[in-house]
């Protein structure tokens, strides 16, 4: 019984903390992530996530011609640097930044208006830990101003 | 251990599973079976056709700051009377009509700052405030969101960080707040007014070699974003159907009929990275088909779409 009752007690801490990290999100995404768009204008979407080492997650989303775009991934301090690609709908990566040293930022302009999926991936950390790391990762898009 | 007491410590930690399960995997969506067309281009569903394993999946619609700045880039001019009018505040009283204006008047707002209209912006900004605090999005924007717009309408970069802030203050509140579904019928309305400005810009002129109509055309491409958003968003956190939801999707029917009749096809993408790690340029071809009959039906159809989300 001792056993069930702190397997349960685990469970509801994991829960708890898994809600607190939710509204940490929303923090880190305009506090830190939002800076590295700079001197683009953040598009103003939110897409950011609570995520664990080994998960992934995909963005949809169209880029229209003409238009300079630059693409920020970040993840929170608890997690190593997050992998990124951005592939056509050939499925031709365009952009990979474990080729790129995990930069966390990529500047980009589409010659013709088209979707694009976005990968992010949290790589497995190489710490020694007993549960798994999860953290927040954000996805954010900013854009320059073309009619000046 | 008593049977009794081991069948509900196993229903309680069932129960928490469930819970953190659905913390977990809020936003997944089950693999498109669509075919992938055999031939030198793709259409505006194939990108789908991988969506499997990803434990979350964003759908990202162009914001009303984005659309603003697509519009405005094509050429277009400004013209205030298109804009939602600011008498209507009042009557927006159900959450759908509250969503849905809140992004109309962000985009109008992001319009007509971009035009440097600097009584327009905070007449938008107003009415847009209205629409957050309805919808209980209590630090969107508030007093000092104000000010700060006041003491920099001279400032347009100033201007167009304030409107991206609040923006993104709603639809992070909204999120985080498991009313994903509120924050997908605020950019949906948001969306409809770039393409109701957009195509009422156009009115009757030639629709050849004309920036605003490619913009419009091209639209398609996110329409099929609206299409999976909504549906991804048919069920609230609490398990009950949206049917403000529901009812939007048989809203925007007849909008996706008119947008089967555009044919969008673009050629396999090379990226070209710029030098010293400067920009990098996706080079592709998309080619774009309508007839001018069909563009008509376009613009007919996203009037009467748009006067049903401001009634």
């Amino acid at each position: 019984m001792r056993r069930t009752y702190h397997l349960i007690a685990l469970i509801f801490v994991l829960a708890l903390v898994n809600l607190d990290a939710s509204a940490q999100c929303k923090g880190f995404a305009k506090k830190i992530c939002k800076l590295e768009l700079i001197p683009y204008i953040h598009d103003g979407n939110y897409h950011a996530a609570i995520l664990t080492e080994g998960e992934e997650a995909e963005l949809y989303k169209t880029f229209y011609s003409g238009q300079s775009y630059r693409l920020v991934v970040c993840g929170s301090d608890a997690l190593p640097d997050i992998e990124f690609k951005v592939i056509d709908a050939y499925k031709n990566v365009l952009y990979d930044n474990t080729q790129h040293s995990l930069e966390r930022v990529w500047d980009f302009e589409v010659e013709a208006s088209q979707q694009l999926k976005i990968m992010v991936r949290v790589p497995t950390s190489n710490t020694q830990s007993e549960y798994p790391i999860s953290g927040c990762v954000a996805i954010m898009f900013g854009f320059k101003d073309t009619t000046k | 251990m008593t049977k009794r007491n081991v069948t509900v410590a196993s229903h309680l930690i069932l129960g928490l599973l469930v819970v953190v399960t659905a913390f977990s995997c809020k936003g997944g969506t089950q693999k498109s079976n669509q075919d992938v067309a055999i031939s030198d281009f793709v259409t505006e569903d194939d990108i789908f056709d991988d969506i499997d394993k990803a434990k979350k999946i964003f759908y990202s619609l162009p914001s009303p700051l984005e659309t603003a700045m697509l519009i405005k880039s094509a050429g277009a001019e400004y013209d205030e009377e298109l804009l939602n009018s600011l008498d209507h505040v009042s009557q927006y009283t159900t959450n759908k009509a509250m969503a849905l204006n809140l992004g109309i008047y962000t985009t109008d707002l992001s319009f007509a700052s971009l035009f440097d209209q600097t009584q327009a912006s905070i007449n938008y900004m107003t009415a847009a405030r209205t629409m957050a605090e309805g919808l209980d999005i209590s630090d969107a924007i508030d007093n000092q969101t104000m000010e700060r717009l006041e003491s920099n309408l001279q400032k347009r970069d100033v201007v167009m960080d304030i409107i991206s802030e609040t923006f993104l203050n709603s639809s992070s509140y909204l999120k985080e707040n498991e009313r994903q579904d509120v924050a997908a019928i605020v950019l949906v309305g948001g969306w409809i007014e770039g393409l109701y400005l957009a195509t009422k810009l156009v009115g009757t002129s030639d629709i050849k070699n004309n920036k605003l109509v490619d913009r419009i055309l091209e639209q398609k491409l996110s329409f099929n974003i609206v299409q999976r958003m909504l549906e991804d968003n048919k069920q609230k956190a609490t398990g009950e159907t949206n049917e403000d939801i529901v009812e939007m999707i048989a809203q925007l029917q007849q909008l996706k009929k008119s947008f089967d009749k555009v044919v969008v096809e673009t050629t396999e993408s090379q990226s070209v990275a710029g030098e010293a790690g400067g920009v990098t340029t996706i080079k592709s071809k998309t080619t774009v088909t309508v007839t001018p009959e069909d563009f008509r039906e376009i613009q007919n159809v996203v009037d009467q779409l748009r006067t049903s989300f401001i009634q």
